[in-house]
């Protein structure tokens, strides 16, 4: 069966949130921890940033925010932010307290794989990457591979990057990891699509949007991406 | 690539390609002596290069402050510099596109000129309150052909300008170019703007020898990215005994108030809250509004090589007036900060100032205070 990740932002709502997500089949959670200028980021997900940050989610809320979700849930749970974040908290000092709170890993979206290597971290590849920085970045990864479906930032698309196909079939000849793709994958057509190319989908700002809806609004809309990869 | 502890390249994986690509062709580009004669032939014939240097006594009495006069090139900014150097570089990378971002607009000036005089696709990012503040350069942009994307969140400044710039780039990638605008950035940017902004301090140095037959007892330039000081600075940073000086504005010291943290890119010194949050600049001249500095600054401070230091709105204020009444020279507010410093020097009297620019995109914004 497909891997099925949502991402949600910290905020005070979010370990109950979490908790909807994985009542409606998500298989892993991304927690974002927001950061004031996140590059990577579409609208949705940084307006969300920003609403987070204005409520008091810094870092150390985030880590409450983490063992919170992970009192409720069983799912693995992966913080992704951005490495100012890291640079100001301390890099060794950031993972043992994000592990110590429940997390399996992390993403650092603008932290290259040849930089920090004392993180461990789920490594992004896009179109862009080449061979050999697909491969590096698959022997560094931990545990799976983030495969960014399209060339920009985060955000809802009308449909599924015709780049994808290319860079799974590119990536599998590399590695054998786990392939999870994100990034404007919004509905449960695309994630579907999705399903027939990677061994899992992640979907982040529609995700965040639904989440503003309150739990049962994410609940069923994660469940009607469940239901599209069965 | 790094200065130090300070540099890098901190962005996500779409642009890492794109900057090795750049690497390759910047390091080309300075091997090959066309590169440089065709970069040459465009600053003398089309940008106006050399500038001269001017005794401003009237000024300063009792001191010899000598101005480089950055405010005489093309655009009326030290920044067409190193747009046209990028714009070559582009053009050999093949890319017809380019994104900018810009503060004050004397960045997306020159870019929007160069872009025109080479006919390709021009998109410059400037934050609201910018385009507010410095009207004239918005619609020179305009009559120029280049498209204006307003910023309308965030600090509506040149942090949020730069990072839809960098979002821009992000999703155009393969056939854009950024254009960065000052010595910030991943690397190579923060290199490629210094190696085409140190004509300035090159230029200078020959000049100030031929003037007064010795070098200045001091060097001083405005920083906010910090373009024109890195320039300036470079034609003096292995003359030990000149003093090196630069200006931040107060409300904006990423060097002098700020901490080790990543903005853009880069890591470097920026005002940012212990959590790394980046904090708001503030400051009247809209080049210096940033809260993020070049690396190689951050260096520079910490190997002790340049002395930085801060000037108040009101001070840079009293030496726009004063420079214009009393020479005849309207700066712009950025080199003010610079000039309300040097003057106040007291221990050296020959003193070299980076004029950056001319003031007369700031006249509204002087005169609304």
């Amino acid at each position: 069966m497909k891997t099925l990740v949502i991402y949600l932002v910290c905020e005070p709502e979010t370990p109950e949130l979490a908790e909807a997500a994985v009542d409606g089949g998500a298989d892993l959670i991304e927690l974002g921890f927001p950061f004031s200028d996140p590059l990577a980021e579409g609208p949705t997900i940084r307006l969300a940033s920003e609403r987070a940050l204005a409520r008091g989610m810094r870092t150390a809320q985030c880590i409450e925010c983490l063992a919170e979700v992970r009192r409720r849930v069983e799912v693995p749970l992966v913080p992704m932010t951005y490495a100012a974040i890291l640079e100001a908290y301390g890099y060794e000092r950031f993972v043992a307290d994000t592990r110590a709170a429940g997390a399996t890993s992390a993403i650092v979206v603008d932290l290259p794989v040849e930089e920090r290597r004392e993180v461990p971290r789920v490594q992004l590849v896009a179109p862009t990457s080449t061979d050999e920085r697909i491969a590096a970045c698959a022997t560094a990864t931990d545990g799976w591979l983030y495969l960014v479906s399209l060339t920009g930032t985060t955000g809802a698309r009308g449909e599924v990057s015709p780049a994808l196909a290319g860079l799974v079939e590119r990536t599998r000849a590399l590695t054998g990891v786990p392939l999870y793709a994100g990034f404007g994958i919004s509905t449960p057509a695309h994630a579907a699509t999705v399903a027939e190319l990677a061994d899992g989908v992640v979907v982040g700002s529609r995700a965040v949007q639904e989440a503003e809806k309150g739990p049962e609004a994410l609940r069923d809309y994660v469940a009607s991406l469940r239901a599209a990869l069965r | 690539m790094n200065f130090g502890e300070y540099g890098g390249r901190y962005v996500p994986e779409t642009l890492i390609p794109a900057l090795d690509e750049l690497t390759a062709g910047w390091e080309a580009a300075k091997a090959d002596d066309a590169f440089h004669r065709e970069l040459h032939h465009l600053l003398t014939t089309y940008a106006g290069r050399p500038t001269p240097l001017t005794l401003v006594e009237r000024f300063a009495p009792g001191k010899r402050i000598y101005l480089k006069r950055e405010d005489l090139l093309h655009t009326g900014a030290h920044k067409l510099n190193n747009a046209l150097g990028q714009a070559v570089l582009a053009v050999r990378l093949g890319k017809r596109r380019i994104v900018a971002e810009t503060g004050a607009g004397q960045h997306g000036v020159a870019t929007a000129t160069v872009w025109a005089r080479f006919g390709l696709e021009c998109v410059v990012y400037m934050g609201e309150e910018d385009m507010r503040r410095q009207q004239p350069n918005v619609e020179r942009m305009g009559l120029l052909g280049a498209e204006v994307r307003p910023v309308d969140f965030g600090t509506k400044t040149l942090k949020e300008a730069t990072s839809e710039a960098i979002r821009d780039w992000i999703t155009n990638v393969e056939t854009t170019h950024y254009l960065i605008g000052s010595c910030v950035g991943p690397a190579p940017y923060p290199e490629i703007v210094r190696d085409l902004q140190r004509v300035l301090g090159d230029e200078a140095r020959e000049q100030i020898l031929a003037a007064e037959g010795r070098l200045p007892e001091a060097v001083v330039a405005c920083v906010g990215g910090g373009s024109n000081a890195i320039g300036l600075f470079y034609g003096f940073l292995e003359d030990t005994d000149v003093r090196i000086v630069g200006v931040e504005a107060a409300g904006a010291a990423s060097l002098g108030s700020g901490r080790v943290g990543v903005l853009h890119g880069a890591r470097s010194s920026v005002l940012a809250d212990e959590d790394g949050q980046i904090a708001d600049a503030h400051s009247i001249s809209a080049g210096l509004d940033y809260p993020g500095v070049g690396p190689e600054h951050a260096y520079l401070r910490d190997i002790g090589r340049v002395e930085y230091v801060g000037a108040t709105d009101a001070e840079a204020l009293a030496a726009f007036r004063d420079l214009a009444r009393t020479e005849g020279i309207i700066p712009a507010l950025e080199p003010s900060h610079a000039l309300a410093r040097a003057r106040e020097l007291e221990d050296e009297e020959l003193i070299l100032v980076g004029l950056s620019g001319r003031g007369d995109k700031d006249l509204a914004e002087v005169l609304r205070q």
